[in-house]
């Protein structure tokens, strides 16, 4: 029986090491274990776990491959489907995703789909297995704004088919969040994220950075006066933010995306880079989401002991649960239903209290979970010197402020179709622009939907010759 | 063959572009650079699309090196068919050292912009800014940030009269520049060794109080000069201008590090400003945020001239 095996572990740095390092936090399969959990697999004839895979990766096809040990077969399949396998492997919540709905999972404990599909993309770079095919070139360029995974997977698709796309980037380095956000010590940024990127420039693609669409150009410009026959809109959700509670400008108080772009982009933890970063002794985060664990994490290498503030109980956190069971292994104290209130300054407009509110749970709310609601008389201080909001981010509003004829709806998300087009014809969007802040398969799905939107708007538009 | 033609006039154009491409692909030489006094640099930027878009009001965030930081300065001229942008850096830690430091012929890393909102005034349909009377308010550094201002409002009819100050002679700027777009331009320093002896709101006052009318005031400067600007113009109700140099990051709108309370309400200096009303800016809060980094800062700037002198 297939399914008596045990699901295999991937090692992992101990937890008290790895509380004082930014590597990454998992090792990873070698190939006997990537074998040996692959073999679990009961290579289902209507497989659950890629009806609820965003895009839909041939998952037992490939998990056949790595058994049979051909392990560049196996990257050739999730390539038809998936740019950034190393990435998804690592950062998909899989949980509620392709192992979520894995048959295993329902009795016992799913394939480990995420760490499978991260073996085989690591074993590829390492193999130097890369497909870039393309067509043909069609004569026509495509501009891409941002450079995150939704622009990516876009650019990539786009190249492949033969056009020539270029990408803007307001930031000095590509890679979206991927770059800024998600830290190091779950996604190296050398050795997954820009060997990825270079692929994608190996297929062709021109990546400028340091040119803030809407401020350098205009999207008007780019299909005007730069000649590019489409645009699609990548640009994320960045803008972080805040609960508009007092004290939040006292000194050290930050926005997650701050904080993280210093350490991330910016390398502060990295003393042979200029950047400074706050050193707080106690910092609570506010949140509970990836981000507010990235932070949390980042906050505890850095030397400081840190509390998750989270206004819902335990089982509605949104990270990952991966990224908490790692979080409560490196020692990070969660408060529960709790809810802050104001910040304290110390009369010096440094930081030294969070002041916050118990919460209990009412009746369900339009998400269908349970309304987190205050408990009167409740409230307490949590001591601190360094305070990070993760509460999410929306849309930043400049594309849309300057280009002609762009909707977007009231939380400041660009209107799209399903086929990734906006209300201006020839202007398409895709990932957290559109759908606010979400997930990086997401972002590429949309992307590639676009991709093959943008290659029928722009065939059709040759085709009356 | 209709069609053959067109797809070659396609690719050609294509073939342009990606030329076109070439040349506007990220480069940012310094093409010259001079000293304004010993701790202020003037450096003109190979910066072709930051030229043709800029705006007075705008900065641009610069990268020296590829371990730099992310530093915000103004642009103060700007010249699209040179395709240049000027930029005056006063040497005050570790960053901008280092961008001091370099040459004519080197290039800097990174030059994103120009970012944040052009000065209102920019926005005004044509022939509004005829007549209309203008008092800026320039102090050390900030005075160069004016320029560009003054030269935009003197092409459209404007008149601008400019108070310069810093705290002596050897440390006034642009005092020549100043005078070939603006109609009057008065010098005061702390000490007196140039110009009036006095701060730059006395002169303003005095300029007020004896029948001076104007339209509009722009003060740009150190916070706590901005600071004493809006206190004393406050009395002779005109508007008042200031732009605002908080701590940046992504100069994008994307981190809220440059948050500053205006109007009682957090606003993003960086894609809401710089500039703000004078009036309804918190300066105590933006200035104790300025010094958040100060012992880092200084431990880097240490790090820096030791190393900056090992290389002499
Ligand atoms: C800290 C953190 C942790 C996360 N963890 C996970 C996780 O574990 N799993 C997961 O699936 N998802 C995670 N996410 C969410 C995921 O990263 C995003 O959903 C995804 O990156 C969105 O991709 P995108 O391409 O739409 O935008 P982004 O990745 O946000 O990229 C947008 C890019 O566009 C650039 N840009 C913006 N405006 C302009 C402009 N005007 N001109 C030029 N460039 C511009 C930005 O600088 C940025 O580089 C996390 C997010 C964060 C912040
Ligand atoms: C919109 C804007 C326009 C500016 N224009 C000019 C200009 O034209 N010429 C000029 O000389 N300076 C200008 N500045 C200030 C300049 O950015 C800082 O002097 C510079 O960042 C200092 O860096 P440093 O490492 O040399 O000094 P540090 O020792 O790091 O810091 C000295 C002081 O500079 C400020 N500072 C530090 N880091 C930053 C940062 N990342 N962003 C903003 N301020 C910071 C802090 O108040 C700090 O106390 C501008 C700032 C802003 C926000
Ligand atoms: S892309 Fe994400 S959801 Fe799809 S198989 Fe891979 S890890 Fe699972
Ligand atoms: S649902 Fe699970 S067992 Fe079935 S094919 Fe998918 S991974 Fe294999
Ligand atoms: S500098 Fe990051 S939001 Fe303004």
């Amino acid at each position: 029986m297939r399914n008596k095996i045990p699901r295999v572990r991937a090692k992992e740095q101990d937890a008290k090491i790895r509380a004082t390092n930014f590597k990454e936090v998992c090792f990873g399969f070698n190939i006997s274990e990537a074998q040996a959990e692959a073999s679990r697999c009961l290579q289902c004839k209507v497989p659950g776990c890629v009806q609820q895979c965003p895009v839909h990766i041939n998952i037992p096809a490939f998990i056949a491959k790595v058994e049979a040990g051909d392990i560049s077969a196996a990257a050739k399949i999730i390539a038809k489907d998936s740019f950034l396998p190393a990435v998804c492997g690592r950062v998909c919540p899989q949980e509620s995703q392709c192992e979520g709905n894995c048959i295993l999972g329902k009795k016992g404990e799913s394939v480990s789909i995420g760490k499978l599909e991260r073996f085989v993309s690591d074993y590829a770079r390492e193999h130097q297995i890369r497909f870039t095919e393309k067509a043909p070139s069609k004569g026509k360029s495509v501009a891409i704004v941002g450079s995150g995974p939704s622009s990516l997977a876009c650019a990539s698709d786009l190249a492949r088919n033969g056009y020539d796309v270029t990408i803007f980037e307001a930031l000095h380095r590509p890679g979206g969040v991927l770059e800024y956000g998600i830290p190091e010590f779950r996604l190296p940024k050398e050795s997954v994220v820009s060997y990825e990127i270079e692929t994608v420039k190996s297929l062709g693609v021109k990546i400028i950075t340091d040119v803030l669409i809407g401020r350098t150009i205009t999207v008007d410009d780019l299909l005007g006066k730069e000649g590019f026959s489409a645009v699609y809109i990548g640009s994320g959700a960045g803008l972080p933010k805040f609960m508009g509670i007092p004290g939040e400008n006292l000194n050290g108080v930050f926005s997650a995306n701050e904080y993280l772009t210093r350490n991330n982009l910016m390398k502060a933890f990295d003393s042979s880079y200029e950047t400074p970063i706050f050193h707080g002794h106690k910092t609570a985060v506010v949140g509970g989401g990836n981000v507010a664990m990235d932070a949390a994490r980042t906050a505890l290498r850095l030397g400081s002991k840190v509390t998750i503030v989270y206004r819902r109980s335990q089982a509605e956190l949104p990270a990952r649960a991966e990224e908490v069971h790692h979080a409560v292994e490196e020692g990070i104290a969660f408060d529960m239903l709790t809810n802050p209130v104001e910040i304290v300054g110390d009369g010096n407009g440094c930081v030294k209290a969070l002041r916050c509110i118990k919460m209990e749970l009412g009746e369900p709310d339009e998400s269908g979970r349970r309304r987190p609601l205050p408990v009167e008389g409740s409230e307490f201080e949590i001591a601190a010197d360094c305070v990070i909001m993760a509460l999410g981010t929306s849309p930043n509003s400049l594309i849309s402020d300057t280009t002609e004829g762009l909707d977007t709806d009231r939380k400041g998300c660009i209107i799209a179709d399903e086929t990734g087009a906006t209300s201006r014809p020839g202007v398409f969007a895709g990932g957290d622009a559109v759908s606010g802040a979400a997930t990086v398969i997401l972002a590429m799905g949309a992307g590639r939907t676009a991709a093959a939107s943008i290659d029928k708007y722009l065939s059709g538009e040759r085709s009356p010759l | 063959m209709f069609i053959l033609v067109l797809r070659f006039a396609n690719v050609c154009k294509n073939a342009n572009f990606a030329a076109a491409f070439q040349i506007l692909i990220n480069m940012f030489k310094i093409i010259r650079k001079t000293y304004l006094t010993p701790s202020v640099c003037l450096m003109e930027v190979e910066a072709p699309r930051i030229a043709m878009a800029a705006k007075p009001g705008q900065f641009l965030i610069i990268r020296a090196n590829e371990r730099g930081e992310r530093i915000p300065l103004t642009i103060c001229d700007y010249d699209a068919v040179k395709g240049t942008v000027t930029i005056v850096t006063q040497i005050v830690g570790a960053s901008s050292r280092i961008i001091c430091n370099m040459g004519t012929g080197e290039s800097f890393s990174d030059m994103a912009g120009p970012l944040g909102r052009p000065s209102d005034f920019t926005l005004l349909p044509d022939g509004a800014l005829k007549g209309k009377r203008y008092l800026f308010i320039g102090g050390g550094v900030g005075t160069a940030p004016i320029f560009p201002q003054v030269k935009y409002l003197s092409g459209q009819g404007a008149l601008c009269d400019v108070i310069i100050g810093a705290r002596n002679s050897s440390l006034l700027i642009f005092t020549e520049e100043m005078k070939s777009v603006a109609d009057n331009v008065f010098v005061c320093t702390d000490d007196g060794s140039a110009g009036e002896k006095g701060v730059v709101t006395k002169v303003a006052e005095r300029l007020l109080d004896g029948g001076k009318h104007y339209d509009h005031a722009v003060s740009i400067g150190p916070m706590i000069m901005m600071k004493f600007c809006s206190l004393s113009l406050k009395k002779y109700n005109i508007p008042l201008t200031v732009s605002l140099n908080s701590i940046m990051v992504d100069g994008t709108g994307m981190c809220g590090a440059c948050r500053v309370t205006v109007g009682g309400k957090t606003r993003f200096a960086c894609s809401e400003g710089p500039e703000f009303n004078g009036y309804e800016v918190n300066y105590d809060e933006a200035m104790r945020r300025q010094k958040l980094y100060r012992n880092q800062e200084i431990e880097a700037d240490e790090r820096c001239r030791s190393k900056l002198e090992g290389k002499q």
